[in-house]
């Protein structure tokens, strides 16, 4: 049975808790809508971006000459994941599911015999995948010191991939990220980024004709590098709203449970006090009538 | 009055611009370019320069360092890696912009030595670069 006294030092500690994991929501409230409005404003470009690909893609693809980037090498023999997840904990299972997938990724291509290599973005998933893969690592690119992801990081991540394609270190690279549902549910992502895939999309637009200037092949050329960024920009931004959105829940959940706490040990501490009182009553009572 | 057309500026972090227009320059990676309303069905890719366009509202200017536009019957649409109203680049804007450049020519000679073609190509991109220069008074 604790004493008095530490019942409510418990109880002022869990109390400072709450009011910390409540401070905590409420700014990852803000910094969501924050993400969510990026995410929301680089979707025209990468929309538009991914119509004219398609495009050039469905004419060029088939032809011998298609760039390596869209055609592949020809093998799938060596793989890098490239893994996405937060710089920072306390957002619940957020960096748990994407490392998870990953994982199960990871250990499916090892039973077909491939050669895996892991790029690691974010410190997170790295710590969780170090003991199974820690010898699979090629890179980490650190987010820490980035307060709000812009394109040219996304570039940086692409220039580093694309450095590493033109060496031939890989044949096949594919990103996982968490997509930004709602604050209840991200969902992990798995997302092959080399060679390039692109959806058709149906409709008039992928009739019209175009004239290319200069021709389909230059600009195939000088557009994939750019798609690469496009979808490792996006997918940042999905995971950066998904990763505020997955604070916010499970700081709310912290909030609630504090407080549910707080209740439960605030009955026990009245217990306990008017326990107290009973015992010093009866001890005077006992006293009295033994004299 | 001519005939107007839809014009939509975007970089990958937002929309720019939206407007309707009489007629666009775009610094076409093979030239100069102006686009108006009932333009041929077009995509090409850039080079840095100056984008104007002229609408009913007036003209505006903006610094585009590389990207493509496509030019459809819906109207045409500029996606640009990155693009600056004229008015806001600073002249340590340019001056970021062609180190870059001169970085990226720099590492087009040590990693291509016997290839002209991408060193051709990062001196070319140094030289839209330093023409960017001209365009905007500082």
């Amino acid at each position: 049975m604790p004493s008095l006294k530490d019942l409510k030092n418990r109880i002022e500690s869990v109390k400072s808790t709450r009011k910390i994991t409540k401070a905590m929501q409420m700014v990852a409230a803000a910094k969501l809508r924050r993400a969510q409005e990026a995410a929301e404003q680089s979707r025209p470009y990468t929309e538009r971006f991914n119509a004219v690909m398609a495009g050039l893609a469905a004419s060029v693809g088939g032809s011998d000459s298609a760039p390596k980037l869209l055609s592949g090498t020809g093998s799938d023999q060596v793989q890098l994941l490239i893994v996405m997840t937060s710089e920072r904990g306390l957002c619940g299972g957020f960096n748990t599911n994407i490392a998870k997938l990953a994982r199960a990724h990871a250990q499916r291509l090892q039973g077909d015999g491939k050669e895996v290599k892991i790029l690691t973005v974010g410190k997170k998933g790295r710590d969780q995948l170090k003991r199974d893969f820690g010898d699979l690592f090629v890179g980490h690119v650190d987010l820490t010191e980035v307060k709000r992801v812009g394109y040219a990081d996304a570039q940086g991540i692409a220039k580093d991939v694309l450095g590493r394609f033109d060496t031939g270190e890989f044949d096949v690279a594919t990103i996982f990220y968490s997509k930004f549902v709602n604050v209840v549910s991200q969902i992990p992502t798995a997302q092959q980024i080399i060679p390039a895939s692109f959806e058709e999309q149906e409709g008039d637009e992928a009739s019209t004709l175009f004239d290319y200037e200069p021709d389909e092949e230059a600009i195939l050329a000088d557009l994939l590098p750019r798609g690469v960024a496009t979808q490792i920009f996006s997918a940042l931004l999905e995971n950066g709203a998904s990763e505020q959105g997955a604070r916010m829940s499970a700081m709310d959940n912290a909030t609630r449970n504090a407080g549910e706490m707080i209740d439960n040990l605030t009955i026990e501490f009245n217990r306990s006090r008017q326990a107290v009182i009973t015992n010093e009553l009866i001890e005077i009572i006992s006293g009295a009538e033994a004299l | 009055m001519a005939d107007t057309v839809q014009f939509d500026l975007v970089s990958p972090e937002r929309l720019l611009a939206s407007a309707q227009v009489t007629a666009v320059q775009i610094p076409g990676a093979d030239g100069d370019m102006t686009a108006m309303a009932d333009h041929a069905p077009t995509i090409t890719t850039l080079r840095p320069g100056l984008l104007v366009t002229e609408g009913p509202d007036g003209t505006s200017e903006y610094v585009v360092t590389g990207g493509f536009a496509e030019i459809s019957a819906r109207g045409i649409s500029v996606l640009a890696e990155r693009a600056i109203p004229k008015g806001d680049v600073t002249k340590a804007d340019h001056e970021a912009m062609v180190k870059e450049a001169e970085e990226a020519l720099e590492n087009a000679k040590t990693a291509f030595e016997n290839e002209p073609g991408p060193v051709d190509d990062a001196a070319k991109l140094l030289a839209d670069m330093v023409a960017v220069g001209d365009h905007i008074t500082v």
